[in-house]
């Protein structure tokens, strides 16, 4: 759907032909067409529009996010603005004070951008390869349930548990994420598995 | 939500109570604003603050946190002796004729069956009482003193506008004026409706505050209507769908229950969910449970899960405790109890009660694995910032690793909101750096941990390496694949038995919703109540259309809603018994004669006759209830019970502390203030401001430009007697920790007099940490209490005990 030309995109398209004309029937002197030469032009012309919803709260207002670059012809793509998608019925376009920032949470300083470790006892974290990092996290994972994994209770009854590890699961992700996560976490028997609903 | 938030401009009258939409979902709170706009509409606002919805509602009463239930049974107890009923609803779509065993009974706060020394109930009386016939004897002349209608009438006889006035600090007349606003929409064609969050779930009784919603909206024919219905606004964005696949400890997608090691087998399982009718003709519709269950095994296992081995019963654990729940875990986390702990996107430090005991939790594991977009504190627990956290890195041996992740804006896929809507988003943007999507890294966890069970053998590595993990590249599935598994498909062609020339389902196809679900293995389906999103039509959770026919705020051709499409849950009870609406100018379906049409999904088979089959489909009963049955653990009414650190002793029962069956660990008995403790005199309170998220958009520099600065609120009464100036800096403790903050002296808090006594209320917004652009400060919870909700351990973070005095700030290191 966000393929096709939307609305928006036509009028944007076809926005900055109907400014020159409109000037021209107006009868603009040469010193104004100047001055309209040197305005900048409108700062979403030229980006890619993808269709999406706001990450915080569960009203879940339809977003456009405006880009420099196409994903879908395989190009890097840089989030320039992001506002409320008018076509929405739940929020028709409006955002509140969170939703109308959220170009600066994605180009948040914080955003983290390479796996990191904190050693036992050090007082930082350290640069450590995806490679690395999934090889000590698998490994820790079949050491601990390898030495703690339940197969029967006291009464010999089957239970195939794994009581010491345990996987907090978030509350933005999408539900194909959570599906994957589900599938994975529950397929080694933890137990300890809970997510941002309880609170 | 039962309803959409397009829905609430159909209502005459909105309650928030137990929430602030204003201020934690504006965008949703405009639908309150159109509904007062265009229908005038009129809203009321209970809450401990002249909080911003109050600030723009028509009534305003004020409450004690932690004594809802009170208000509620109160206005209960009003509609019934005020006869302020909607009979024609009442009496056919709830139990309220049901009759109830002998031998069940209530007194000083306490149903029949309590355990002191197991904090629990023998919940065997709390049922009804079966006829010869099989089913639920009922009355329906409403005479017998056993039915659920007479026993509510007792149970909230005690509950008066004084006994509000009294518990609840509310005055009289403002309760009186609340419940004659409420008590209106008793008639069929006036609807109100409920919009609560975290303000009623976040008490050790936060269930029974959100039941006694449900059952005053029932007794005024509120459920299943437009501009009616019970609206949890959820928090947070996907919060909603992550419950309904059931990530957490008990939970298999769709609602269904991990099995306890009292049901070592599939039979012993599944001998507890015949879901028999309760009365004649119903549909009962948990009967098929079966088809669900196997269906979601098929797609976990696939092959590997068969009829002969139960649909692969033993790969799941068995539970020997209730639930893990977070509290549970981190408890055992501080007793040495736990060695890994995986955080997806969660902020535990600052999101859950009693931050120092989290801490020493985190600092007993010996791994701790992040994967989030953003620096949290949870990642940087071991990090010394001075009296924001105060720490030697050098003791913790903890070992952490850092996965960054993708957020909404590089990724795909869908989210389900608060009504239930299942939105697709596109990406627009690149990861940063290294940043990979959270499916990738579970895909490439597993595929590690497959290998090495593979390589080496190990501890029972069966469900590891049978998962079903059929994508085409088995390193990262696309969202599309894990979408079609979740709707489901058919795995081997079915014939009509009847005709064994007629194909019936096709192998490979997708599922055209939950009712083509079979329990012999020939389908396939992650989580049924997600069945319909993506079918051989495509993806349903795509679609933009934002026609709206009647104008009736349905949208059914916009994103796909769960159940099959369906956006008012209960819709058969917006029409009288003959399958007439009660309100004709509100039309959501009707029964023409030969089938339910209207502008939405029938929430009953198509043809179900009106008068044959009750609108509560799910229930074995047909109706709603008014009476729970043993379905909860604190009692099939509400009682009101004080929260567990509280300024007085209960009212109503005053040997009982807490929740009688709520759960509380040996260590933290002593981590509570004693009742009406002279150290701790303030009752505290925890909320959101509009202008933040939780503790992410400390990380977001606008954000934090709108609210920089941590502070808590208090009246100006508190501020003289304390001698506390406005802006000026306080010390805030409790019992397990203590924060400071700049005060905000204001006339939106009161003093309340509560059973005589004068008490003050200490505001404590949640959004400060020592990690991002927002000025350092501290979360509320070094000062919340570690308990939770009896029935679903949601933390007490609304009602604790404070003392304040003035500061001159805290000491940075």
């Amino acid at each position: 759907m966000n393929m096709e030309l939307s609305r928006r995109t036509f009028l944007k398209t076809t926005g900055a032909g109907l400014a020159g004309t409109t000037l021209g029937a107006f009868g603009f002197s040469e010193a104004e067409a100047a001055v309209a030469a040197d305005v900048k032009p409108f700062h979403l012309v030229n980006t890619t529009e993808a269709r999406n919803t706001c990450t915080y709260c569960s009203v879940a207002c339809g977003i456009i996010i405006y880009s420099k670059g196409d994903l879908r012809k395989g190009e890097k793509a840089d989030i320039v603005h992001i506002e409320g998608d008018a076509d929405h019925p739940t929020n028709r376009g409006t955002l509140c004070p969170k939703g109308a920032a959220l170009r600066d949470i994605v180009k948040s300083p914080t955003r983290l951008t390479q796996p990191m470790i904190r050693k036992a006892g050090s007082n930082t974290f350290e640069a450590i390869s995806w490679d690395a990092a999934l090889d000590k996290i698998a490994r820790a994972m079949k050491d601990d349930r390898d030495a703690n994994f339940v197969a029967t209770n006291s009464d010999g009854v089957t239970v195939n548990r794994w009581l010491t590890t345990g996987f907090l699961a978030a509350s933005a992700t999408t539900n194909e994420t959570a599906f994957a996560t589900y599938k994975v976490v529950r397929s080694t028997g933890i137990l300890a598995f809970d997510n941002q609903a309880r609170v | 939500m039962t309803n959409a938030w397009t829905d609430i401009k159909n209502t005459d009258l909105v309650v928030i109570m137990g929430g602030n939409a204003a201020e934690a979902h504006p965008c949703g709170f405009k639908w309150v604003t159109e509904a007062k706009a265009n229908r005038g509409a009129k809203l009321i606002v209970v809450d401990p603050r002249y909080n911003r919805s109050a600030s723009v509602a028509d009534f305003y009463a004020p409450i004690r946190q932690g004594s809802d239930i009170v208000f509620l049974m109160a206005l209960i107890n009003h509609c019934i002796s005020h006869d302020k009923v909607q009979w024609d609803y009442v009496k056919p779509f709830t139990n309220a004729s049901f009759v109830v065993r002998e031998g069940y009974g209530y007194q000083d706060g306490l149903f029949t069956g309590y355990d002191e020394e197991k904090r629990d109930y023998n919940r065997d009386s709390w049922e009804y009482e079966i006829g010869p016939d099989g089913y639920a004897v009922v009355d329906e002349t409403l005479q017998n003193p056993r039915c659920v209608w007479n026993l509510l009438k007792q149970h909230v006889a005690i509950y008066t506008p004084e006994m509000v006035e009294r518990v609840c600090g509310t005055p009289k007349d403002a309760f009186l004026k609340v419940a004659e606003m409420v008590a209106e929409c008793s008639t069929p064609t006036k609807t109100m409706t409920s919009m609560y969050a975290l303000g009623w779930t976040q008490h050790s009784k936060g269930a029974q505050n959100i039941r006694g919603m449900a059952m005053l909206q029932l007794i005024l024919g509120n459920i299943g209507v437009r501009g009616g219905g019970m609206n949890a606004l959820r928090g947070h964005s996907n919060i909603q769908g992550l419950t309904d696949l059931g990530l957490m400890s008990n939970l298999i997608p769709g609602y269904l229950n991990i099995p306890t090691q009292k049901e070592p087998d599939f039979t012993t399982y599944m001998s507890t969910r015949a879901f028999k009718p309760l009365r004649p003709n119903q549909t009962s519709y948990w009967q098929n449970y079966r088809k669900f269950f196997v269906s979601f095994m098929k797609s976990m296992y696939g092959p590997a899960a068969t009829k002969e081995n139960d649909w692969a019963y033993s790969y799941l654990p068995k539970l020997d405790v209730a639930s893990y729940d977070v509290l549970r875990v981190f408890d055992m986390m501080k007793q040495g109890k736990v060695n890994l702990y995986f955080c997806q996107g969660f902020n535990p430090l600052q999101a859950f009660p009693d931050k120092g005991k989290l801490a020493a939790g985190l600092a007993k594991l010996k791994m701790l694995v992040i994967m989030d977009p953003l620096e949290t504190e949870t990642a940087r627990f071991w990090e010394d910032h001075g009296t924001f956290n105060k720490v030697s890195p050098a003791d913790i041996k903890t070992e952490v690793i850092q996965l960054p992740t993708t957020c909404f804006a590089e990724d795909e896929g869908s989210l389900v909101n608060s009504g239930r809507w299942l939105q697709w988003h596109w990406p627009g943007g690149s990861p940063p750096g290294e940043a990979k999507t959270d499916i990738w890294i579970m895909a490439q966890i597993h595929l590690r941990l497959k290998e090495l069970y593979k390589k080496e053998g190990g501890a029972f590595p069966d469900p590891i390496v049978n998962l079903n993990w059929s994508y085409k590249d088995p390193g990262e599935p696309t969202p599309e694949e894990l979408a079609k598994e979740m709707n489901g498909s058919v795995l081997v062609d079915v014939f009509d038995p009847a005709d064994p020339t007629k194909k019936i389902l096709e192998a490979g196809k997708q599922l055209s919703g939950f009712g083509q679900m079979r329990d012999d293995g020939t389908t396939a389906g992650g989580c049924w109540i997600f069945s319909g999103c993506w079918t051989e039509a495509g993806n349903m959770m795509a679609r933009r259309d934002n026609s709206d026919p009647g104008d009736a705020g349905m949208f059914l051709k916009w994103s796909f809603s769960w159940p099959a499409n369906r956006r008012v849950l209960y819709n058969r009870a917006s029409c009288d018994l003959d399958g007439k609406p009660w309100d004709p100018s509100r039309k959501l379906i009707e029964w023409d004669g030969a089938k339910w049409t209207g502008y939405d999904v029938p929430d009953i088979a198509p043809t179900a006759k009106p008068r044959d089959v009750g609108p509560f489909i799910m229930n074995p009963e047909g109706t709603s209830r008014l009476w729970v049955r043993k379905m909860m653990r604190d009692g099939p009414f509400p009682v009101h019970y004080e929260p567990f650190e509280s300024p007085v002793a209960n009212v109503i029962a005053p040997k009982i502390r807490g929740n009688p069956v709520a759960r509380v660990f040996k260590d933290d008995w002593k981590s509570f203030a004693d009742i009406g403790d002279p150290n701790f005199p303030y009752a505290g309170t925890s909320y959101r401001l509009t202008e933040h998220f939780h503790y992410w958009t400390k990380n977001n520099h606008v954000n934090s430009v709108l609210q920089p600065e941590q502070f808590v609120e208090i009246s100006e009464e508190l501020a003289k007697e304390k001698g506390i100036a406005l802006g000026g800096w306080v010390r805030v403790w409790s019992k397990r920790g203590e924060l400071y903050a700049k005060a905000v002296v204001t006339k939106r808090i009161k003093p309340m007099t509560i059973d005589g006594k004068t008490v003050h209320i200490v505001g404590v917004p949640i959004h400060w940490g020592f990690v991002g652009s927002a000025r350092k400060g501290f979360p509320a919870n070094t000062l919340t209490p570690f308990v939770g909700d009896a029935n679903i351990e949601t933390p007490e973070f609304k009602a604790f005990m404070v003392n304040i005095e003035p500061s001159t700030g805290p000491v940075v290191a």
